[in-house]
């Protein structure tokens, strides 16, 4: 790594000098500046935009940060912050070239307090690492995306990641106590803290789910959650979708929490059945995957309800996970169920949409009729008990034709989730996906105080331009064509 | 884009010939990335199966050419295979590295390592016995000791050097296996014994325990002396005629009325296993030779994996160790062996089993790396020497003669006095001292 630079400079808008200087700064090996090594770094999981970086920088410690963003600003580069790159969103799209600052090498967990319930990290250290970490403590860290046995916490903080636990425990946000913060502008700030209760604006509440915009966190404080005592996990069988969302309001209107409240079409128990073989019934049009946790003597009684509610609702059979390895081959079936649809079709696009619970019969029902008008087969699998809907739409990528009915199904999709009160993501973030959509979802007053609220954080626009708000009158990203939708292959 | 990078056109790029829809398969979600060793050392997306994927296909769409940059991180992969446990895509990241390395290899000259050591010697146990005859009376002699006292390995060049660190303390050639042993007591299988070819040197007493555990568990064990080198040496550094050519010869040798052929090594395994496709990437126009082939493969099954399925006598002696499992790539991420050790050793009177943080993270070994690329190797192997140690272990557990060479030299070097034992030997230990007390 770095001991060859022959290969064609990729360095355009940036100079010698500056890349001496991060050598001075990192190290020889923590810098790329080869086009070659360059490439993989074009884009993340959202493969549809790409832009090369012209340097890309592994610092291993704040100072270095701080060192970098000074050089930055010194040369007056646009530079961006890189986890994993799991985005799907494009959140760690280099827009306009410049500096990258990938933070895989700041990956210690610098303190475990069980007392006091925190962990200290740096932004860089795998979610699933984590937990991982704590195993045997009875604690871990509660947000779990799918993507958690890769995605960072830093990567975490900056979309307000959530995941399928998220109903009962809450997203990335009610787990963060505090920050370590460079500014855009070099300067070192601490946010938040582990006391409750601190006086002053909450700016790590602020900071989480800035995409970035808002500068780069080194540091993570995170709240760790008491693993539960008991589970009970079920499987809800149901003739219509309507049924099983009528089950979902229905579980949610009694006042359950549960831990979590999946659903699956038809068309995704398929997938996940050939692949795992559970036992789904195939001719069942929808399945919820349910679970409830807390203390053995409460799980019993919400189990219980459950089962009645769904029994009301139309179910057709609700069968529970006797054992461990059944309640975790559930799970591998639920979050490994994206992989699976390679056996549907060659290509496929997922949205991220989130409507209010009572509206996802509306909704699905939307979503089916938009994919029979622009003839897209679409398959769902989504975060049931939050409204968080994540449908698939199935494709062939070599078909241009089909690619441009996809765009037409996708936005109309999302557009309704707006006009049902909802959004347009859920936990992928805005990115540079989603960033035409912000103007249909915010008043230009809402805009316009997000806009200043930046200023206040990146003055300059330095700290990854183009992402999340539109620029003034524009969106910065029209000149981009659009011409793949969503998570497929690389184009 | 594509401008700037191309590589001259002309010849075929590497990778050519891969089948352009295995490059597809990979959606780009990146879940791969933190499961590869590489990339947990360096944290480098080039060091990632993501990122190797996406600069083979650039090669093959000539957006960026084979430069010393590229080579440089398709060289750093392990082919341990970790990805492919990770991918909810079921991209099959072996049929994309393997191929591409040998393409890449191509005309560049063989070096004197390769011929003469990994083809001309490691893969023929009698070669091997005579060429290590005179490191065992220097062991004897505890000459290597005051050597290694002075520093004077040091002196040993390169790759020399570093198989002179790696060599164990060379057990006394146990006896030769008959070619038959009986089932004790009732019969209830008759399997074959695959001894394998540096394993066999090296660890001996260890297929001497799997034929004791196996004859424990009524298996009349078939120790066929025609069979060879599983082949797998050649096949991945390229070499497809020669191990096309060895898995013929161990199709011959073991009859195929066995109920099963048994082996410990997990390298061994996988490449086994792989014989029927291996086969049908050859493109044999012998379509018999093709189902033998494929029906041997079908029968392959390493020794813990076997014995849970059989149902394996309980183990009643008493091995009281603390002790830690490391999984071997190739027994868990190519052949999805994870549990049946684990539940072997579990029913182990007396032995603690502690589980090792990132058990399934390669140890630097990984076929012939530990020689090739040496400072990654090290890197990886302080890593699982690290791990190890975090558990307080006395004893740790390995399903593969690779790890174990790798893990009891880097032991070694950290002056640690752990012993690597394979499950098989744990078991046999423990039927032998409940014989004892019998």
């Amino acid at each position: 790594m770095g001991k060859s630079n022959d290969t064609s400079a990729g360095t355009g808008g940036i100079s010698g000098e500056l890349i001496r200087r991060f050598q001075a700064i990192v190290g020889d090996d923590a810098v790329l500046s080869a086009t070659d090594e360059l490439l993989v770094y074009e884009c993340d999981g959202y493969v549809v935009e790409k832009k090369l970086p012209d340097v890309v920088l592994f610092p291993g410690s704040t100072d270095q940060v701080v060192e970098i963003v000074l050089a930055c600003n010194e040369f007056d580069v646009p530079f961006v912050p890189r986890g994993a790159g799991t985005s799907l969103a494009g959140g760690c799209l280099p827009v306009g070239g410049g500096v990258m600052i990938t933070l895989t090498r700041m990956k210690e967990i610098l303190e475990v307090n069980l007392q006091d319930r925190f962990a200290v990290v740096e932004p860089g250290l795998v979610n699933l690492h984590l937990t991982q970490h704590l195993a045997g403590t009875g604690f871990h860290y509660a947000p779990d995306p799918s993507s958690q046995g890769a995605c960072t916490i830093g990567g975490n903080v900056a979309t307000n990641s959530g995941g399928p636990h998220t109903l009962k425990y809450g997203v990335t946000v009610n787990h963060v106590l505090g920050l370590e913060v460079v500014m855009p502008d070099g300067r070192l700030v601490e946010l938040g803290g582990a006391t409750e209760g601190l006086a002053g604006y909450d700016l790590t509440g602020l900071f989480v789910g800035s995409e970035g915009t808002f500068g780069i966190c080194t540091k993570v404080m995170v709240r760790l959650t008491r693993d539960p005592v008991a589970y009970r996990t079920m499987l809800g069988i149901f003739e219509t979708v309507g049924d099983a969302t009528r089950a979902i309001s229905s579980i949610i209107g009694e006042g359950i929490i549960p831990a979590a409240l999946e659903m699956m079409d038809q068309g995704i128990v398929e997938a996940v059945e050939a692949a795992y073989g559970f036992g789904f019934p195939l001719d069942a049009a929808a399945v919820l995957l349910m679970e409830v946790d807390g203390l053995e003597v409460a799980v019993d009684e919400e189990a219980r309800r459950i089962v009645e509610i769904c029994d009301q609702a139309g179910a057709r059979e609700v069968r529970r996970a006797e054992t461990q390895e059944e309640r975790q081959l559930l799970w591998k079936c639920r979050k490994q169920a994206f992989g699976a649809i390679g056996r549907l079709s060659p290509s496929y696009c997922t949205q991220d949409g989130v409507v209010p619970r009572t509206k996802l019969p509306e909704i699905l029902e939307f979503i089916t009729a938009a994919g029979e008008r622009h003839g897209v087969r679409i398959v769902n699998v989504f975060h049931a008990g939050d409204g968080n809907i994540h449908p698939i739409l199935l494709f062939d990528e070599r078909d241009k034709e089909q690619i441009a009915r996809v765009f037409s199904a996708s936005d109309e999709i999302l557009g309704k989730c707006i006009d049902l009160g909802g959004s347009v993501t859920g936990e992928h973030g805005i990115g540079v996906e989603k960033i035409s959509f912000m103007d249909r979802l915010f008043s230009s007053d809402d805009l316009e105080v997000m806009g200043r609220v930046r200023a206040a954080f990146n003055p300059k626009g330095r700290c990854s331009p183009a992402k999340m708000l539109p620029v003034a009158g524009a969106c910065g990203m029209e000149h981009i064509e659009r011409s793949h939708p969503g998570k497929q292959a690389a184009p | 884009m594509s401008g700037p990078l191309a590589e001259t056109e002309g010849a075929p790029p590497a990778g050519g010939s891969i089948d352009y829809g295995r490059f597809l398969d990979c959606v780009h979600c990146g879940l791969c990335t933190a499961a590869c060793p590489t990339y947990l050392e360096t944290g480098n997306e080039n060091d990632s199966p993501r990122g190797r994927i996406y600069l083979m296909r650039g090669v093959v769409d000539r957006r960026v050419g084979l430069t010393d940059n590229v080579r440089h991180h398709l060289d750093l992969c392990l082919d341990c295979r970790s990805c492919e446990t990770a991918c909810p895509s079921g991209v099959e990241y072996g049929r994309l590295i393997e191929p591409f390395r040998i393409d890449m290899k191509g005309s560049r000259a063989v070096g004197w390592f390769e011929r003469f050591v990994l083809h001309g010697l490691f893969p023929y146990p009698r070669r091997l016995k005579w060429a290590l005859a005179p490191m065992r009376w220097l062991q004897l002699l505890r000459v290597d000791s005051v050597a290694r006292w002075l520093c004077l390995d040091r002196l040993l060049p390169g790759t020399l050097g570093r198989m002179y660190r790696l060599l164990p303390r060379l057990k006394p050639v146990a006896a030769r296996l008959p070619e038959v042993l009986p089932a004790v007591g009732k019969r209830r299988a008759r399997v074959g014994l695959f001894t394998g070819c540096v394993g066999d040197v090296m660890f001996s007493h260890t297929n001497q325990a799997t034929a004791r555990v196996l004859q424990a568990n009524g298996c009349e064990v078939v120790v066929p002396r025609q069979q060879v080198c599983c082949g797998a040496i050649h096949y991945h550094s390229g070499a497809a005629e020669p191990a096309l050519e060895m898995a013929r010869c161990n199709v011959a040798a073991f009859p195929e009325d066995l109920d099963a052929v048994i082996l410990n090594v997990a390298g061994c395994g996988a490449m086994l296993k792989d014989y029927g496709q291996m086969a049908a990437e050859a493109t044999l126009k012998d379509t018999a030779m093709c189902e033998s082939l494929a029906g041997f493969a079908s029968r392959v099954k390493d020794i813990s994996e076997f014995l849970v399925e059989l149902g394996p006598r309980p183990p009643l002696g008493e091995v009281a160790w603390r002790a830690t499992y490391h999984d071997a790539c190739h027994l868990a991420h190519a052949q999805g062996i994870r549990e049946a050790p684990r539940k072997l050793m579990e029913m182990v009177p007396g032995l603690e089993l502690v589980t090792l943080p990132e058990s399934d993270i390669c140890c630097g070994a990984a076929g012939s790396y530990n020689l090739t690329e040496a400072e990654m190797s090290d890197r990886l192997a302080k890593r699982k020497v690290n791990n190890i140690l975090s558990t307080g272990a006395d004893v740790v557990i390995s399903g593969n003669a690779g790890c174990t060479l790798q893990l009891q030299a880097a032991l070694r070097q950290q002056r640690r006095s752990l012993q690597v034992v394979h499950p098989v030997d744990v078991l046999d230990l423990s039927y032998n001292t409940s014989n004892a007390a019998d």
